[in-house]
């Protein structure tokens, strides 16, 4: 089952989250991750959803959300060229100076950023796409890991790809 | 003018040309039932449980095409409505659900009478509302009546707290006449290059069939359908939804289709090669096993509601848009189309579903001592001369009527047909009796059913509805029992119900008549005795043969030509 991105430009009311999980939960299609935030425009809202299933499950998917009325446009970002983007922050046991060094080490080979620091622990910060996220927890396994917060996929499409309140 | 929240409700329900709410007053709402004293523009039904209100509104919409009213109170009175609410969801039938709600400031404290309406009812509604401040009262009422009525109808829930509806607040109120929505523009008008499709194909077809539906009915389309299918000169089926859409009495009608459906229309859906659905939703009790539904045929699909294609079954040509307009356009090109459609153009087709009508499904042993359900169900369409309001409960009584009470005008067969809701015959019936006072109504119940609502004779009795509750009272839950007999080697369990009251005593006791046959010679003279007393609700007990079962039948995960026929011992 190939992973898909959905891009939602949705009202920005309170209960539309709800009804876009609801509606996943009541007809039983899987959900990945969900992120969602206001846009520059208050009024709306953007959601970024991480979905699988068959071509026919994906194309009711998008007819269901587009059924709901507080739903303005929608876009499959994986139809075309994208950006996705996830934040991780990770709490790792860091006890040892071989130890620290080499997790400083492993954090900037994946660009991340040591953001808090204490005599036995270090909190990193990692952006970039679920894969490189996964593969960072991967060189880290086992070890030391004591937490990890991920803010689940943001999207965008490249280039002139758009979902606006205008454009039909 | 300056009003409260409570006086804008009922201003702009005045406005909007509402003449019925269906409702049940408690705390959160008793400042909207002072703004409703004393005016008679609107009149308010008081009923005696609020899933009846949700129904009676239901009745009223399915059978006039506008929206149905309710208006119920927080808590429980909303959690009642819900069935309702549901019911109306699945059948697509226009309705606004007024709820009161506790005020603003205590919401979440789980205060007296408070439960989160918008959220326990936002499955089972095409959209709802919290009210959270009077200033948006109008524009939101607009908005729910729009949602409500537009693209494929449904139930819409109003949620307003108790004080927004503060008779000491009050704004400047004015109508808003139109209303503008940036998430909500549903398509009416088909797709032309995909109906010229649907024509080509149309003309390839040697073995065609038309499968129409509820939303015939609900897009106010049956004439449409009906010069279509002349036009087209092939045989249509119809599902429990559509019946009377197309008349049944025409030759080209080949029945209901699916379940309980004839077995010629079911042969032909199983044979055809071409295949046009015409607002229906090829749900799961007109398709059968999905896997070898319609095997060799292509499909075109026209619907309002782009989410009912290829939802269950893949479509060749999917057209979006409104049935009626759609049809027309149809027409149009039929028209102009150098193919010679007609009956003649697919004669032998028809020749082989005259010889699957020869089989004659419907047949039943009419020479029995006992009253046979069926027989009492073509006596009522005799005595009415079939231009009567149906509205049934579900069960077995539910396909008996659908079989036998032969719909040939939409919106007179009036039934809970996706919920599937026990209970919603006679509150039904109330609704469709106040918008058409001069007509005949007759609910059509079982024993079962009509407990599920009985408190609403009462209702009736305050209205005076002259509603004819006809009772095919088989002392089982028959449907239940059916699949008892079937499927489960005739274990019955909690099929039988004792204890059953003494209907006619029943009825006499709210001050209706009551009336008992158990001869086949007594029900016709019973029913027109019943259908004589112009301004009477009647409650006919009809004592039916116990073991009666609906056939055909399409038994759950099977195939449309997989049928089960009336076992031929009781025919004679």
């Amino acid at each position: 089952m190939k992973r898909h991105i959905i891009s939602i430009l949705i009202e920005n009311e309170a209960g539309a989250l709800s009804r876009v999980a609801g509606l996943f939960s009541a007809r039983g299609y899987n959900i990945e991750s969900l992120t969602v935030s206001a846009t520059e425009d208050p009024s709306l809202s953007r959601m970024t959803i991480v979905t699988s299933g068959s071509k026919e499950i994906i194309e009711q998917i998008k007819k269901q959300l587009n059924k709901l009325i507080d739903v303005i446009k929608l876009m499959e970002l994986t139809d075309g060229e994208y950006i996705e983007r996830e934040l991780a922050l990770i709490k790792l046991r860091a006890e040892g100076a071989e130890d620290r060094e080499e997790l400083k080490r492993l954090s900037d080979v994946f660009r991340g950023h040591i953001v808090d620091v204490n005599s036995h622990t270090y909190v990193v910060e990692l952006t970039g796409d679920g894969e490189k996220i996964d593969a960072f927890l991967k060189a880290v396994e086992g070890r030391c890991v004591i937490e990890v917060v991920r803010s689940g996929v943001s999207g965008i499409a490249r280039g002139d790809r758009y979902l606006d309140v205008a454009a039909s | 003018m300056e009003l409260s929240g409570g006086e804008i409700l009922v201003q702009f329900l005045k406005d909007e040309g509402v003449e019925f709410i269906f409702g049940y007053p408690g705390g959160s709402v008793l400042h909207i039932y002072d703004a409703m004293y004393g005016q008679d523009d609107i009149k308010h039904i008081l009923v005696r449980h609020e899933q009846a209100a949700t129904h009676a509104a239901d009745g009223y919409a399915r059978s006039t095409g506008k929206p149905g009213v309710v208006l119920v109170t927080s808590g429980p009175g909303a959690t009642n409505a819900v069935t309702g609410i549901a019911t109306a969801y699945m059948d697509s039938i226009p309705m606004i659900v007024i709820t009161g709600q506790v005020p603003l400031p205590v919401i979440g404290s789980d205060a007296f009478q408070e439960v989160d309406s918008v959220g326990i009812t936002r499955p089972c509604v095409k959209h709802n509302f919290l009210v959270k401040d009077i200033n948006d009262m109008a524009e939101t009422l607009k908005k729910a009546f729009h949602i409500a009525t537009t693209g494929r109808p449904g139930p819409v829930v109003v949620d307003i707290p108790k004080d927004i509806t503060d008779p000491s607040i009050k704004i400047p109120y004015s109508y808003p006449k139109t209303v503008e929505m940036r998430s909500y523009k549903p398509v009416v008008q088909g797709h032309s290059v995909q109906i010229k499709r649907a024509v080509d194909m149309m003309a390839t077809a040697k073995r065609p069939m038309i499968y129409s539906g509820g939303g015939v009915v609900l897009g106010e389309a049956s004439a449409g359908l009906r010069q279509f299918v002349r036009k087209l000169g092939f045989p249509i089926t119809q599902t429990l939804m559509g019946l009377g859409a197309y008349p049944a009495d025409d030759e080209q009608n080949v029945g209901m289709l699916g379940m309980h459906g004839t077995y010629e229309a079911n042969m032909a859906m199983h044979e055809c090669d071409v295949l046009i659905a015409v607002g229906a939703r090829f749900d799961d009790r007109v398709t059968g096993k999905l896997a070898e539904f319609c095997p060799t045929a292509k499909i075109i699909h026209i619907d309002i509601d782009p989410a009912s294609i290829s939802k269950n079954v893949k479509v060749d040509v999917p057209i979006v848009g409104d049935v009626g307009n759609v049809l027309a356009e149809l027409n149009k090109l039929l028209d102009l189309s150098s193919t010679k459609f007609g009956k003649q153009s697919v004669a032998k087709w028809w020749d082989q579903i005259t010889q699957w009508r020869s089989r004659e499904c419907l047949a039943y042993d009419r020479d029995s001592d006992l009253i046979k359900p069926q027989f009492a169900v073509e006596m009522l369409h005799k005595v009415t001369k079939g231009e009567a309001y149906v509205t049934s409960d579900v069960g077995q009584h539910q396909m008996w009527a659908a079989q036998y009470y032969r719909f040939n005008e939409p919106r007179r067969w009036i039934n809970s047909g996706g919920l599937g809701t026990m209970g919603f015959g006679l509150p039904a019936a109330m609704g469709v009796q106040l918008a058409h006072p001069e007509a005949q109504v007759a609910c059509i119940t079982g024993e079962g059913s009509i407990q599920m609502n009985i408190q609403e004779l009462s209702t009736c009795m305050q209205y005076g509805l002259p509603i004819k509750i006809v009772t095919l009272n088989n002392r089982y839950l028959g449907m239940v029992r059916q699949w008892q007999e079937f499927t489960y080697e005739e274990r019955y369990s909690m099929s039988y119900m004792e204890a059953l009251p003494d209907f006619k005593k029943l009825a006499e006791s709210y001050g209706h008549v009551g009336m008992e046959v158990d001869k086949p010679a007594d029900v016709e003279a019973a029913l027109k005795e019943a259908f004589d007393m112009k301004n009477r609700l009647v409650f006919l007990n009809i004592i039916t043969d116990q073991t009666e079962n609906v056939y055909p039948m399409i038994e759950a995960g099977k195939a449309h030509h997989d049928m089960r026929l009336m076992p031929v011992r009781e025919l004679s």
